[in-house]
Order: C-alpha cells, then structure tokens, then sequence
C-alpha cells in the first residue's frame, strides 16, 4: 500500500512538471492544465488510502464545501476580475499550508529539530501569504481603498515581523500552545500589515510574491509529513514563482524592494515638468472617420478597456475597419491589464487573432508609419514623460512610442489622471484628439460611424 | 516513508531549479495563466491537508485540519477552474466568443 501511494506521488509530481513546461507555451498550454489536473486527481485519491487516518467524514466534507464553493465562483467570475480570484485561492493555499503546521505544533509529539524549524517557517510564510493575499483580494474587488498608509508604518511592519520571528523561536523552544497561537496572530497581522500600503498598480507584482511563497511554505510543509508530491510542487512553484515575481516588477520598472517598501511616487514632486498645448476634444462619429480613412491602425488597449468590458465592441470595430482595407494591429504594453499577459487573455476572450497581437518590443518602431493609433483606456504606458522628465515617478518605464504616431486618438473617460497620479503630455500634443466616454460605449458609436460611411 | 536530512536538501535544490528552467522561457502573453497554473499546483497542499487532519485526535486538531483541507480543497479546484478558463481562450481557431 505505500509503495502504492509514493509511486502515485511520484507521477503526480512528474504530470505537474510536464504541465507546467507545457503551460509555458501557448501551443500546449491548454493540456498543460490538463496533465496537472490529472497530477492532483491522482495524488489525492491515493491519500485516502494512507494508513492510519481517520475523520473521513469530515475530511470529505471540508473537501465538498472548499471545493464546490471554489468551482461555483471560479466559473462565474469575469475575465477582468480574474488576477483578485488568483490572489483569493492563492491565500487559501497558504492557509492551508499554516493549517498543516497549527496541527502539528498543537498534536505536540517529538520532532527532529530540523522539522520542527520547518513546520515554523512554513507556518510563517503560510500565514504571512493567507492574510496577504486576502487583503490584496479585498483590494482589487474594491471593498476597501488601495493604499493604506500610517505613521511610522515601515517600523512597525519590521517590529511586528521581527515579533513574529522571535515568538517562533520562543515556540521552537518550548512548544507552549499560548505562545503558538500568539505566533500564527502575529505572522496573520504581519501579512495583513506588509499589504496594507501597496497600491493596485503594484497588486500583481505582490500576489505573484505570495504565489511563490505559498509555494514554499507547502515545500516546507512536505518536509514536515514526509511528503514528496508536495515538497517538489511546492518547491517548484516557489522558485518559478520567483522568477515570474522578478520578470512583472522588471516590466513595470518597479523593483521589488520599491514596491514592497517605498510608496509610489513618494519621491516626485508629480508632474513638475510644466505640459503646455489643450486637450482637443473630438466627437465619435469625426473620430470614426479618421480610423475609416487610415491605412494602417495600431490599437493600444489599457486597463480602462477592460473595465468597461470593451474588447469585444473593440474587435467589431477592428474587423469593419478591415473590411475596408485597414491594417489593423494590436500593440500590448508589458503590463496592459492588471497582470503582465491579462490584456493577452482579454483579447483572446474576445476572438482577436494571435498575429495581430504585437508586444512593446515588436511594434514600437511601427507607430512612426502608423496613421492612427487608438488608445483605448491606457494612460502611463503611453506617457511621454517615462522617457524625458527624470523626477517622475514613471521615469525610465519602458513606453509604448505612440506619440510618433501621425494621429493619436485617445478614448478616456474623463480628464483624470492614471494610475501614477501623473499628467500625460501625449493628451496635449498638436496630434492628439480625446474621445471622451466609457470605452463601450464609444466603440458602439465608432462601429456605427465606420458603417455609416459606406 | 521519511526523507533523510541530506536527500530531503537535494530534492529541494533540484526541484528549486526545475521550476527555474521551467518558467525561464515563457512568452509574456502566458505570465497571467501560468501564475495561475503555478497557483493550481500547490494547491497539492489539500494532500497533506488531508493527512493532518486524518491523524488528529483533539477537537482543536480537527478544527484546525477541517479548515486546513477546506482551504486546500479550495485552492486546487479554484486554481484549476480558473486556469482552465482562461487557457481555453488560447484556441488555435481565430473567432468565436466566450
């Protein structure tokens, strides 16, 4: 029977790696899921069988209510929300991973010292990942406002995790239950405190920090039970989530100690650099015409295009203005969307081709033949001012060229500013026009402009 | 089975460098759904979730374990169905819509 349950491991921890090689390729990827799904349906019949469980009952019923509460809102959630529901089911993992060691510290019995000192650290980060990610949750669903900030904040966070730190120690050495419970309190408020400051720009770049972690405390974990499946996919994840941390904050120019530690834009004066010229307002159906005259298009969808759910009406329009002879191309900014790739799923969503897909570096130095570029909801990633003002905030951020571009036409909701809390030059240069309107809407009346015309 | 000291370190360095090498050649486009993939595969904590709770004998122990699979439960089912949604989009078909 065990060599039934280790063997069983061991395939599910090889179907997760060949899942996630096949994941990181958009050919396989849709298998990929599949492999590893497997992976897990393997492991986790195999586990009933191990020797000396009981509380089945309850096992199947925890099993029942996460899993069938997670099924029902992960298939209802949309698209657009989809990085907030990653960082909610990531926490559960970490929780889950904490909840694994409280049953240790609490069963008491004898530990090797080095298991010991693993089920604490995994605890800790655990626990640091559960509360974390359920405050970054409740940050990007909107239930409470983005950055939160307080005197001595930074001294605090480092007093609580150095707290943390130290109550384990005090665990390790005398296993007392009031002092475990203090030391899963203090780690669960560390989290909660680490997030508090962090701003939604910076959101994806933190719950992919919490996706490693998480995966390293179930590494940790693994050690502590003896178990190989979860020591290799957690450690696995660990570092590929890492790695993936280090990829999104080097997109965003924002270096991981900057996100976790400095609040952004503390260090500008904001937009010091004086923006001359107007913004030069333009109706939908003047806007249609420009776009139905072009030869050549690039479309620069932001954030704000996802949040009015635009990507389908954008791509109606995409099609009738190729009808009409338009090239028509998509240039996606590192981190369009909420997530480095979530503007990709977007527009997969709404039917658009691959190949007319185009990341920074493929078409920044198209825009310079470009009649048209359309930007629809972006703002920072299109700000001329990354490139010449070195007091802002957004300084050295790699942009898209739009401004090179013969006309610009920027669909907005309003004249607030993004995300940085900076001006945007390219709203006020001689080529610029502004279709002000929620990107839905605006599509609708270009569709209609495009078709009124032949 | 226990894993010794020094065999317990060398899985942890090789496994370390697989999720590296794995990760170190996707294209941007997949960054979202693979950081969910990655997210759907520890969720192999329900695993040891479920033995925990299977070996606890006090009612504290089997809050804590009920809460422990109940998250884990959550976390590889969520990470599943959310993974697969999106990876579906990445049809080889243009058209079609969701």
């Amino acid at each position: 029977m065990n060599t039934l349950i280790q063997f069983s491991y061991f395939v599910a921890a090889v179907l997760f790696i060949l899942g996630l090689k096949r994941m990181s390729s958009p050919v396989t990827a849709r298998g990929g899921i599949l492999w590893a799904g497997g992976g897990m349906v393997v492991a986790t019949l195999v586990t009933f069988l191990w020797p000396g469980m009981g509380n089945y009952g309850l096992m199947l019923l925890a099993i029942l209510i996460g899993g069938g509460l997670a099924w029902y809102t992960g298939q209802r959630v949309a698209m657009t929300d989809m990085p907030q529901m990653i960082a909610l089911y990531n926490g559960m993992g970490g929780g889950a991973a904490a909840a694994i060691a409280a049953v240790e510290l609490f069963g008491g019995g004898e530990h090797e010292l080095t298991v010991l000192a693993l089920a604490l650290l995994g605890a800790l980060i655990g626990s640091v990942a559960f509360s974390g990610s359920l405050i970054a949750f409740a940050k990007l669903q909107g239930w409470m406002p983005r950055p939160v900030f307080f005197p001595q904040q930074q001294l605090i966070n480092l007093a609580a995790l150095a707290a943390a730190v130290l109550l384990g120690l005090l665990v390790f050495t005398w296993q007392v239950s009031p002092l475990i419970v203090l030391f899963f309190l203090l780690a669960l408020a560390f989290g909660v405190l680490m997030t508090l400051p962090i701003g939604g720009a910076d959101m994806p770049v933190v719950i992919s920090l919490y996706n490693a972690l998480t995966g390293l405390a179930v590494g940790f974990e693994g050690f502590v039970l003896g178990n190989a499946a979860m020591i290799i996919a957690g450690t696995v994840v660990g570092a590929a989530g890492t790695l993936l941390t280090q990829l999104m904050a080097r997109a965003m120019n924002r270096p991981l100690g900057a996100v976790l530690f400095r609040r952004f834009g503390e260090s500008a004066a904001a937009g010091t650099e004086a923006v001359t010229g107007s913004l030069k307002p333009i109706d939908p159906t003047d806007a249609a015409i420009t776009l139905a005259y072009a030869n050549k298009v690039i479309v620069v969808p932001g954030y704000g295009m996802a949040v009015a759910q635009a990507q389908h009406k954008v791509w109606e329009m995409c099609k009738l203005l190729e009808e009409r002879g338009v090239t028509v191309k998509f240039a996606i900014h590192p981190v369009a969307g909420r997530m480095p790739g979530h503007m990709n799923v977007l527009l997969a969503e709404a039917g658009v081709p691959y190949d007319k897909i185009f990341d920074m570096e493929e078409i920044n130095a198209e825009f310079a033949t470009a009649d048209v570029a359309l930007v629809i909801g972006a703002n920072d990633v299109v700000n001329p001012v990354a490139r010449t003002d070195p007091s802002s905030p957004i300084y050295g951020m790699p942009i898209l060229n739009v401004d090179q571009a013969r006309n610009v036409l920027v669909i907005k909701r309003g004249a607030g500013k993004g995300f940085a809390g900076i001006e945007n030059g390219l709203f006020y240069l001689d080529n610029t026009r502004m279709v002000y309107g929620d990107a839905q809407a605006v599509a609708t009346q270009l569709i209609q402009g495009i078709k009124d015309l032949s | 089975m226990t894993i010794e000291g020094f065999v317990a370190l060398y899985i942890f360095m090789l496994a370390a460098f697989t999720g590296y090498e794995v990760i170190s050649r996707v294209p941007v486009i997949l960054h979202t759904p693979l950081m969910s993939g990655s997210n759907f595969v520890h969720g192999i904590v329900l695993v040891g979730a479920m033995v925990a709770l299977g070996r606890a004998d006090t009612a504290l122990e089997q809050v804590i374990g009920f809460f422990g699979v109940l998250l884990g439960a959550g976390n590889a089912v969520g990470g599943y169905v959310v993974t697969a949604r999106m990876l579906e989009m990445f049809k080889p078909s243009k058209g079609g819509k969701a």
